[in-house]
């Protein structure tokens, strides 16, 4: 297992270096960092020693390396936008999506499995068919287009609920958190709803398929046959088989949430990473870019580790290692 | 009181097209310490016998008649609930295939003391008493250490083993095997026949097993019942039945059984299957199709010689080369195959004799060794160019007619494929005539080539493998247990089908199989193979009367006796 | 009989198809009928759209400021020249709903297309040819599994918009992102057909064509390649709905097609300024397009899984 585990550890750090070394070709060599840095006015001598000064003219690796450094204790430099630095940036709009994404993984994650268990179990059933049906016209229902119409009714029909914003904020250190004020809360439910629901449909679907799959497996057939109630049948047996594959969903829909967090906070205008990634995007302000591709990846890659870590919990086959008993 | 007791059992399954009765108006019974072996091919409704006894038909099947009494207790009218409580607790079941059977994430005996305890309520320190007792009983050693182990860390026999002990756990008085050992090595086999008898007669447990095989009816049963096409056409002693039979589907089913210990000229030929064309009149091998473009240089020795190949597999790959796992499947093997002879390779699975054959024809490269054909080398050959004018004289005929053919093309197509790659037409009309020349002659009509393989059943495709091998008319086939996965009747047209045409073509034909009798019905000479390595050589006769290796007298061992089998309306041959 | 003729093999597969499961699930779901019936109507509308559209949006003579913000023809204010009602600028909804259909339907298309021959070659070949190269690709496939399409999409069209002046980039826009959008979807092609190319791989019809001695490319093309359709097709169907769905999301976050030719994502977030002022048929109609489209193709997806999968049979 420390081999394994080794193995994936320096995988991580290969990805991280690929996405390390996008974003680095991004900020070098997108556009002329100096021009984006300096106003029309400098001269052109001050431009040479500015470069000189940032080290642009140094050999290829040298500048990866030093971006790299910087890059794991979260320096990527200035915004050419904001004209302030991007970690301070980062910094102030990661409690935002974090929350935001937290509240919605557990939303989608706390109503999705159940639900697919239960379409699963029940496949002919009246309700998992409404479920079904309401799942397809989910996954049918962009992202934004949730937002528009969550606003339309809520906000604008009948004004109950923030349209906008994270409501009243309570800063804790360098943290500001939603959870403590009234409105915070309030101007949360929209926003997390609309993050969760496209994942919760998906998950559900997954689930409902996985579990499907394993209910036709000999084992259980076997284990009904022995006799065991339905409800052991079920939750001991099937339930627990279909855990490794909803894991691995779970982890993919974890990251996905904090990507399409992008669309549901540009729909509320929620102050996090996302709305700050697109307006970046929209103004090529490519450090921010570079930054934001970078933390991505590396929440990517720390869930896929846990995910993988998950598995050996989880999965007997993987923990026992040489594992081939034949002839004992 | 008879244990079980099923009377005027129907089930049907309806389908959007038609109903199919699979079980139509069975009655048995069983007593207890009895062992009743339910017995036919596929189709027959056996299994769904089975099923039904327990409760657990599969969706869509119902019963539409019939009643089922355990100890005079009418058991198939209860309401879910009630079965769920007979289940395990009184009827005990074993599947056929033990790798899945087992739930995989937990230990053997979490799986034990889960059931022990459902149905006996002795508690949970009691049931994990009893659940190595069990494994004890079922002949797993040291069963304090394996109860903590989970289904992935024994081997097949050993699962099956742990079904058993699990079908076992709550003192069941009746117990069902459906094809308890079809998936097994045939020494394991025995093993757990032995096992299960063994048991039955110990605890006085009714049994009933289903099995297409013959050899486990005589090695195991008391009674037998014959079920085909969803009815009971015979049932009684097994000796009455087997060695006396009464109904002619009986009778012929017998007759196609290959027996070890007689060799026959050929098959009988068998009534109650399925149809087939009647074959044309026999082929004139030098007026025919099939015997032009057959100017090949005859061989000066043999016309296969194998010089010490070994073939080695990488199990584990690895960058560092001392990291690398290997499997060697095939040992420093050598040997000769006579031009016009029928050769036989014999042994249990990975004994290598698949993998041989794959060498043989190019499928795979040997690691050392050359394969010599006709005295070229074949081995030296590299360009595919050169390979091709002798992929054109030797033809390899598959295990699984279900996967042997494309699914997406017609049978049309399947077998011009190799007639236009060699370019043995020369025009579309003349390859359509040979095409429909050699469905016919396999005893497909015609109207065959137009169809898709899924149209066909297991013997007809092997039929439809069989042509295709043909037609780029070969003057060596390799038969890698080609009826292995058929039912013994069809394996017996497709045994006679493969001797008329090695009469009538000439053929050398290289013929693998792991079952010894097969073997004897087809073969001239015989190699025994095990780990790769082949420990005995000779005359099939001489060595089914005289084996010299050990191994090989194991094998023997083992086959089926059959002795009690009738051999009314049989050609024996003469080399008996 | 000797040659079998052309017509006996269409009227037998006609047959075929006629009994086949297929047809027949098909027939037998309602919501099936309907959803195909509506993906092809949006085809075929947005194909002959220049002579269904009752207005041109597009040709500026047409348009009149002073149609501008009309509502829907069955309101108070509304006029039946303008079905749905008008946008700001007095072009008529329904017909930029039609023409934003063709860019959307367009754009979701060519990037399946590219998709899917992308991934069903690389997949093909990964599962055929195994070893390192197979390695080396399915990494790649892991890694970028790990990030969801949209993103990758987003990062395709930044790109491409930081390295392109900006007005050649509105030029090729529609490029770009059937290009970002197709690049991000190749990897779910790529995993199933290697996974039912090794399992083709493995049968023995595969072996039977090597011992004829069909060389390797002719059986990956002709014996492996059909035999991976399935699969693909369910996939291709389901990423449709996905890549329309990509394409309004990108172009609602401004930064897909530009708004010289929109696309319903475009006609959406132009529309959502319009809501809290009382507009909002201006973005409610081009999303109920949307959804339509995207849940006929999901539906038909979800159909053609469960017809094409035998264990559900």
């Amino acid at each position: 297992m420390f081999t394994f585990i080794l193995k994936r550890l320096l995988q991580s750090v290969v990805v991280m270096l690929t996405v390390a070394l996008i974003a680095f070709s991004l900020f070098r060599y997108v556009g002329d960092p100096i021009n984006n840095m300096v106003g029309q006015d400098t001269s052109l001598e001050e431009r040479a020693e500015l470069r000189e000064r940032l080290g642009l003219n140094d050999p290829f690796f040298l500048q990866f390396y030093r971006f790299a450094a910087d890059a794991s204790v979260g320096e990527f430099g200035f915004s050419y936008q904001h004209r302030r630095p991007v970690k301070e940036l980062i910094a102030e709009r990661l409690p935002a999506t974090l929350e935001l994404a937290l509240v919605s993984a557990i939303l989608a994650l706390a109503i999705g499995i159940p639900m697919g268990v239960y379409t699963a179990l029940r496949r002919n059933g009246f309700l998992s068919r409404t479920f079904m049906t309401i799942s397809l016209i989910g996954v049918s229902l962009p992202t934004f287009l949730i937002g528009i119409l969550l606003i339309l009714l809520f906000g604008v029909i009948l004004r109950w609920l923030p349209t906008f914003g994270r409501g009243d904020i309570i800063e804790i250190g360098w943290w500001s958190t939603g959870f403590l004020t009234a409105s915070g809360l309030k101007s949360l439910i929209m926003p997390s709803i609309t993050l969760a629901l496209f994942q919760m449909t998906l998950i559900m679907r997954l689930v409902r398929a996985e579990m499907l799959e394993v209910l036709r497996a000999d084992f259980v057939k076997f284990a009904r046959a022995r006799g065991l109630p339905t409800r052991s049948v079920h939750f001991r047996h099937a339930l627990k088989n279909t855990l490794v594959p909803v894991i691995t969903i779970t982890g993919l829909q974890l990251g996905s949430i904090i990507a399409f967090a992008i669309i549901t906070e540009s729909v509320f205008q929620w102050p996090g990473m996302g709305l700050l990634f697109i307006q970046a995007i929209g103004e090529v302000d490519i450090p921010v870019m570079a930054a934001y591709l970078v933390l991505i990846a590396f929440f990517f890659v720390v869930i896929n580790m846990v995910v993988d870590i998950l598995y050996f919990v989880v999965d007997p086959r993987l923990r026992i290692d040489k594992a081939l008993a034949n002839g004992q | 009181m008879k244990l079980l007791e099923i009377q005027n059992l129907e089930i049907q399954f309806p389908s959007r097209k038609s109903t199919l009765t699979a079980v139509d108006n069975v009655s048995l019974s069983v007593d207890r310490g009895d062992i009743l072996g339910i017995v036919g091919e596929s189709g027959a409704g056996k299994s769904t016998v089975g099923n039904a006894l327990i409760g657990l038909l599969e969706p869509p099947g119902i019963m539409t008649n019939g009643k089922i009494y355990l100890e005079d207790q009418r058991i198939d009218d209860l309401p879910e609930s009630e079965k769920q409580k007979i289940r395990g607790k009184k009827i005990g079941m074993i599947f056929q295939d033990p790798l899945t059977s087992l739930n995989p994430l937990q230990t053997i005996e979490t799986q034990l003391v889960e059931t022990i305890d459902l149905h006996l309520q002795i508690g949970e320190e009691k049931a994990r008493q009893r659940a190595m007792e069990l494994l004890g009983q079922v002949g797993i050693p040291d069963p304090e250490i394996r109860v903590k182990q989970y289904p992935h860390q024994f081997s097949g026999g050993m699962r099956q083993r742990v079904v058993v002990a699990l079908a076992l756990c709550a003192e069941p008085t009746l117990i069902i095997a459906d094809e308890p050992t079809t998936a097994l090595d045939v020494s394991i086999q025995a093993q757990i026949l032995d096992l299960m008898r063994v048991l039955c007669k110990q605890k006085n447990v009714g049994m009933i097993i289903i099995t297409h095989d013959m050899g486990v009816i005589a090695d195991i049963t008391d009674r037998v019942a014959v079920m085909y096409h969803g009815n009971l056409v015979e049932h009684g002693h097994t000796a009455k039945i087997l060695g006396d039979p009464d109904h002619p589907y009986t009778q012929s089913l017998i007759s196609a059984v290959p027996r070890p210990d007689v060799k026959l000229v050929r098959f009988p030929q068998v009534t109650y299957i399925e149809d087939i064309e009647t074959k044309k009149e026999d082929i004139d091998i030098s007026s025919h199709w099939l015997g032009q473009g057959q100017n090949f240089k005859s061989a000066d020795g043999p016309l296969i010689k194998l010089n010490n190949i070994t073939m080695r597999f990488t199990t584990k790959p690895a960058i560092l080369k001392k990291n690398r796992i290997y499997l060697d499947a095939v040992k420093n093997v050598s040997l000769d195959i006579k031009e016009g002879e029928v050769f036989g390779l014999v042994g249990e699975s990975g004994s290598g004799k698949s993998t041989l054959a794959r060498i043989i024809c190019g499928l795979y490269s040997p690691l050392l060794g050359e394969v010599i054909f006709s005295d070229t080398n074949l081995t030296a050959l590299k360009r595919q160019e050169e390979l091709d004018p002798f992929r054109r004289q030797m033809q390899m005929i598959f295990q699984d007619p279900f996967s042997s053919l494309n699914p997406r093309m017609r049978v049309h197509d399947i077998v011009a494929e190799p007639i236009w790659f060699h370019k043995l037409a020369s025009s579309k009309s003349e390859a359509s005539d040979i095409i429909i020349d050699l469905l016919e002659h396999v005893g497909l009509g015609s109207q065959a080539a137009t169809k898709y393989p899924h149209e066909f059943s297991g013997g007809q495709r092997q039929r439809i493998s069989i042509a295709r091998a043909l037609a780029t008319r070969p003057r060596f086939l390799i038969c890698d247990e080609p009826t292995s996965a058929l039912d013994v009747s069809i394996q017996a047209q497709i045994l006679n089908l493969l001797k008329d045409l090695q009469a009538e073509l000439g053929l050398t034909i290289l013929f693998i199989s792991h079952d010894l009798p097969v073997i004897r019905q087809m073969c001239d000479r015989v190699g025994v193979m095990k780990d790769g390595e082949l420990c005995e050589l000779n005359e099939t006769e001489l060595l089914f009367d005289n084996p010299q290796h050990d191994y090989t007298k194991h094998l023997l061992d083992l086959m089926p006796r059959l002795d009690g089998l009738s051999l009314e309306g049989l050609e024996l041959s003469s080399d008996n | 009989m000797s040659i079998i003729s052309k017509t006996q093999i269409l009227k037998a597969n006609y047959q075929r198809f006629i009994d086949s499961d297929i047809w027949y699930s098909f027939k037998k779901s309602p919501i099936t009928v309907v959803s195909a019936a509506v993906t092809f109507l949006f085809f075929f509308v947005t194909i002959f759209a220049p002579f269904i559209a009752p207005h041109d949006p597009f040709d500026l003579a047409s348009i009149d400021l002073m149609d501008a913000s009309l509502p829907p023809a069955w309101f108070l204010d509304g006029e039946t020249r303008f079905l749905l009602g008008t946008d700001d600028q007095g072009r008529d909804i329904l017909s930029t709903i039609i023409y934003g259909s063709r860019i959307s339907l367009f754009v979701g298309f060519v990037s399946v297309i590219f998709s899917l021959i992308l991934g069903v070659g690389l997949g093909l070949i990964s599962g055929y040819v195994g070893g390192r190269l197979d390695a080396f690709i399915m990494r790649v496939a892991d890694v970028q599994l790990s990030f969801p399409a949209i993103l990758i999409a987003l990062l395709i069209d930044g790109l491409a918009r930081s390295l392109l002046p900006r007005e050649l980039h509105d030029e090729v826009a529609l490029y770009v992102l059937v290009f970002a959008i197709g690049i991000s979807g190749w990897v779910q092609y790529a995993r199933t057909v290697r996974g039912q190319t090794l399992v083709e791989k493995g049968k023995e019809y595969v072996q039977a064509a090597r011992v004829i001695g069909i060389r390797q490319w002719t059986i990956l093309l002709r014996h492996i390649l059909p035999n991976v359709t399935g699969p693909v097709l369910v996939i291709a169907t389901i990423h449709l709905a996905i890549a329309i769905i990509t394409e309004a999301t990108l172009s609602f976050l401004g930064v897909g097609v530009p708004p010289t030719t929109p696309s319903l994502g475009t006609l959406i977030r132009v529309g959502n300024d319009f809501l809290f002022s009382g507009e909002w048929w201006i973005t409610i109609f081009p999303g109920i397009a949307l959804v339509l489209l995207v849940l006929a193709v999901n539906l038909l997806g979800d159909w053609l899984r469960d017809a094409l999968n035998p264990k559900l049979r």
